[in-house]
């Protein structure tokens, strides 16, 4: 086993700790840690089976295997930076409703106490 | 609208403690009881001169942007039932001596949707050559897209029957909307009047567009006016 294969296991079953330890303090959410531990778990099953990596490449005519990594990471980033964007728009939007309520609330009770 | 109709003010202000004294002075002035300022989280002391005037005021605790200031305004325009609700701008270059030409379409029950275009009669302050510019390309986007001329599309001066308030109330962007809340509410169906309105330079205080916010804003409003033509009505 080549060395990058070892490191790379050892770095991936890093990663997989990392996100279960996060998770189990609830400092991530179990449906975004859901994601980071299928990657993880990619990594760890691409270092074990480095085989798989020159079949892919193979498979899509690449010639050197290693690029196919990239391609692959290149991609999950976009998936992951979209499906961040989604969350955020998310919460920028009930993030306005709750001020716009906060606002009206604060308005109603100057109003209700100047009434007194 | 067989009782008295109601009319609410919804003025929306960052910043603007300086010139939003003397227009609140003039509206008390001229009878208009019900305002309501929303001060979009200022930090130059608007709320307290609004509280001093007397007049109704929503703080938001943080800002959000013109769009959700307003927003807030229509808001609270459907909680209290009002008939119609007038936006007008806190920087004094929305003269009150218009409101009755504003709200008179709505109340003869020719249009849902008034707004104040200073482009019509071209007088009073037009705005730089670049704004124009600017104006003008989302005009001609606004009539390829409505097949209607709107002349003066980023007008914040406008009149709403609550109808449309409450269409607004949940279709209304943060930032800018006021372009592309014209896409929208011409797709559902609103009837959209402009009456000619004179402008005034602003009185204090700075624009808050300009420099490279300016590219932003064009680009923004464009783009958020391609979606809303092609979204599906809600």
């Amino acid at each position: 086993m080549s060395t990058i294969a070892i490191i790379s296991m050892i770095v991936s079953a890093g990663l997989l700790v990392f996100i279960v330890a996060l998770t189990r303090q609830r400092k991530i959410r179990e449906q975004y840690a859901l994601i980071w531990l299928a990657v993880g778990f990619l990594i760890l099953v691409f270092s074990i089976f480095n085989k798989l990596l020159d079949f892919l490449a193979r498979l899509a005519g690449i010639y050197y295997a290693p690029s196919v990594l990239i391609v692959l990471m290149v991609f999950f980033g976009m998936v992951l930076g979209i499906h961040f964007t989604l969350v955020i728009s998310k919460l920028a939007e009930d993030n306005k409703k709750l001020i716009q309520e906060i606002g009206l609330l604060k308005n109603r009770i100057e109003t209700l106490e100047k009434g007194r | 609208m067989s009782h008295p109709i109601t009319m609410l003010i919804v003025i929306p202000a960052f910043n603007e403690a300086e010139s939003i004294g003397p227009l609140l002075e003039r509206l008390q002035k001229e009878g208009h009881a019900d305002v309501l300022v929303v001060d979009d989280g200022s930090t130059d002391g608007t709320g307290e001169t609004v509280r001093k005037a007397g007049v109704s005021l929503i703080s938001l605790p943080i800002n959000l942007g013109i769009g959700g200031a307003v927003q807030t305004g229509f808001l609270y325009a459907l909680e209290n039932h009002y008939d119609i609700a007038v936006q007008m701008d806190g920087d004094g270059q929305h003269d009150s001596a218009y409101l009755e030409d504003l709200i008179r379409p709505i109340l003869q029950d020719q249009a849902d949707v008034v707004i104040g275009s200073r482009f019509i009669e071209k007088t009073g302050f037009q705005s730089s050559f670049p704004r124009r510019t600017g104006i003008k390309i989302l005009q001609f986007l606004n009539y390829l897209l409505t097949g209607r001329q709107f002349t003066d599309c980023t007008s914040g001066f406008r009149a709403y029957h609550s109808k449309a308030v409450s269409f607004l109330s949940e279709n209304y962007s943060v930032d800018f909307p006021e372009p592309e809340a014209l896409i929208a509410m011409s797709k559902k169906g609103f009837r959209i009047l402009e009456v000619p309105v004179v402008m005034k330079g602003r009185a204090a205080g700075t624009s808050s567009i300009h420099g490279l916010k300016s590219f932003y804003y064009v680009s923004k409003v464009f783009i958020s006016i391609v979606f809303e033509y092609f979204r599906r009505s809600t």
